[in-house]
């Protein structure tokens, strides 16, 4: 009943965000250089008056701001997004083409510097004053400075071009013709790299996480109490400190989440990853801009969603934390 | 202990100040040393490092000298991480203040507003920003200071909050001055050292961010910027690997290099804090 209530709430917020935005990306098209007519419209700076002056009756540009406004919300909330212009094709149908290859992206790279920075975080944690745990958070901090698209490309010209182990563009190996299982290797081949690379700039930030909340964990009386029982300090750390300390970094990670959106497109470019990362890529290259605006609204209702869950799992989770705020 | 010396403790902070003040030396010697364009194609192309006098880093697809293009890079990104940053600062400090010295309906309104900002994932809004209003070094300052500031307004309102009820804020109350006065005069600079050490670490955000979007081809076209230089040579990663690798380094350098400076001047400003740690 609670979390019927908090879904509700979460949603009904998430609502008036993505509202906010969808206003946002009206007033962009506005300042958006050349005729919003033809923009909305998805036509180049080749069609003449008369059929501009066509187009604006029909987009409704000739009546006043508020008018507009109200169409072209409520075409975003039914899902019209307009047209691209260059590839003439609705907005919807290329953003939810290329969608699902984002999706296991991000979700690759969000599990490998979750696992890999708690791991990192923790080993930290326990050496807090020796020289190895210096040097762990010594290397997180080089990971967090690394820029996200120089790392793809030197490890394309290390794994991919010197020791050709993997490769280094696309999704699968064109015209291969592998099936079923053959297939998902093939595909995993490929995810490796844009995968790892996008998850060390993370890892780097949950390293850092791990060991503040390990460190703030191991203050507790409960770990004082273990301490005076006897129990083996590895013991302490695993069963009292990182348990207690796992549920804050889980939440913290899952709202940092939402910028992988952002780093998936520098990775997506750099592989040809055909992500919507990847498209925004294109999109910016034929200054499309309409498809550019659909893609960062569909980039921030990804972040949204993502925090929705976290919030969700955090709260089931953790049943100290009732349904306020 | 001087303000230096509490500094010079954190050994990190030390090499960061030295990496620092040579990126800087690059930036302003870069004039002097390549007095002519980056941009000016001054050799034959893809000409390897160390193979021709006057070229220690080889020439790129265009044949302009790679050397020349990383100094007067250098420039670029520590103009725009130090604008985008006190621009950053001067949306942040202001909402922040406001919020947390007023408190009740403006703080609500205001902390929707910065939670709104930071929903939306920056870098994709800064992308749509500078594409929009097209790429300049304006429009790149722009787009990371407002992508930037919501950390600034949060921290400045969380000390404002905790600040606005101190003894020496209720005596200049009754002192009889104006809200203004005591945001300015008696809370502001009570504020300044957790501002100084978040703006250094914004900084080295600010310069990340816009060798992303130079890197994504949204650089201004008429300077000549690291992102960039990499982004150019992406393509060509295989013939040539040192176009793409020095640009790299450099960002990574100066990006570590003010990183450190940041956790040095922390623990310099904020000595109890951080010795616990």
């Amino acid at each position: 009943m609670l979390y019927a209530r908090l879904i509700i709430m979460r949603l009904f917020k998430a609502v008036i965000v993505l509202f906010l935005i969808v206003i946002l990306n009206f007033l962009l098209i506005q300042l958006a250089p050349g005729d919003p007519a033809a923009i909305l419209a998805g036509e180049a700076g080749a069609a003449d008056q008369e059929f501009l002056n066509q187009l604006r009756e029909r987009f409704g540009l000739d009546q006043p701001m508020y008018v507009q406004l109200w169409r072209y919300v409520s075409g975003i909330a039914m899902l019209d997004f307009g047209y691209s212009y260059r590839l003439g094709v609705p907005v919807f149908d290329l953003i939810m083409a290329r969608l699902p290859a984002t999706l296991l992206l991000t979700g690759t790279a969000f599990l490998i510097s979750l696992v890999l920075g708690i791991i990192a975080g923790s080993m930290a944690a326990a050496r807090v004053k020796k020289p190895s745990g210096s040097i762990i958070m010594a290397l997180a901090l080089v990971f967090y400075a690394t820029p996200l698209f120089w790392v793809a490309l030197m490890s394309v010209l290390v794994f991919s071009v010197y020791l050709d182990w993997l490769p280094a563009y696309g999704f699968y190996t064109v015209g291969a013709g592998y099936t079923g299982f053959a297939l998902i290797l093939d595909v995993a081949k490929h995810l490796i790299l844009p995968a790892t690379t996008l998850a060390l700039f993370f890892m780097a930030i949950y390293t850092r996480m791990t060991r503040t909340s390990m460190l703030d964990a191991a203050q507790q009386d409960y770990v004082k109490t273990a301490r005076a029982k006897g129990l083996k300090p590895s013991i302490i750390q695993r069963r009292h400190v990182l348990r207690n300390a796992l549920l804050p970094i889980i939440t913290l990670a899952g709202l940092q989440a939402g910028q992988m959106v952002g780093g998936a497109i520098l990775t997506e470019t750099v592989f040809a990853w055909p992500g919507i990362g990847r498209l925004m890529f294109e999109a910016l290259q034929q200054r499309d801009y309409n498809l550019l605006l659909g893609i960062f609204f569909f980039s921030a209702a990804l972040v949204i969603v993502f925090n929705i869950i976290t919030d969700l799992v955090y709260r089931l989770a953790d049943p100290r934390i009732k349904g306020a705020s | 202990m001087s303000f230096f010396a509490r500094f010079a403790q954190n050994r990190g902070a030390l090499v960061g100040l030295i990496i620092l003040l040579m990126i800087i030396a690059m930036a302003i010697l870069a004039p002097l040393l390549f007095p002519e364009s980056p941009w000016r194609m001054v050799q034959r192309p893809f000409l390897p490092p160390l193979s021709q006098e006057g070229f220690p880093l080889g020439t790129d697809t265009m044949g302009r000298n790679v050397a020349a293009g990383l100094m007067h890079g250098a420039w670029v990104s520590l103009l725009i991480g130090l604008v985008s940053t006190s621009v950053a600062l001067l949306i942040g400090v202001p909402l922040g203040a406001i919020a947390g010295y007023y408190g009740g309906l403006i703080d609500d309104i205001l902390m929707r507003f910065t939670e709104f900002f930071q929903t939306i994932p920056n870098f994709a809004l800064a992308i749509v920003l500078v594409a929009i209003m097209q790429p300049s070094v304006t429009s790149i300052v722009l787009a990371i200071a407002l992508v930037s500031w919501p950390p600034v307004a949060r921290l400045v309102r969380a000390e404002f909050m905790s600040l606005r009820n101190r003894e020496y804020v209720e005596a200049a109350r009754l002192v009889g001055q104006t809200n203004t006065t005591i945001i300015l005069r008696q809370i502001l600079p009570n504020t300044l050292s957790p501002i100084i050490v978040l703006a250094s670490l914004m900084v080295a955000t600010a310069i990340l961010l816009e060798s992303s979007l130079s890197f994504l081809g949204l650089g201004d076209p008429n300077v000549m910027s690291w992102g960039y230089m990499i982004g150019a040579a992406r393509t060509v990663i295989r013939q040539a690997w040192w176009l793409s690798f020095f640009p790299g380094v450099a960002i990574l350098l100066t990006v570590l290099a003010l990183n450190l400076v940041g956790e040095g001047l922390d623990d310099a400003l904020n000595p109890k804090l951080s010795r616990e740690r």
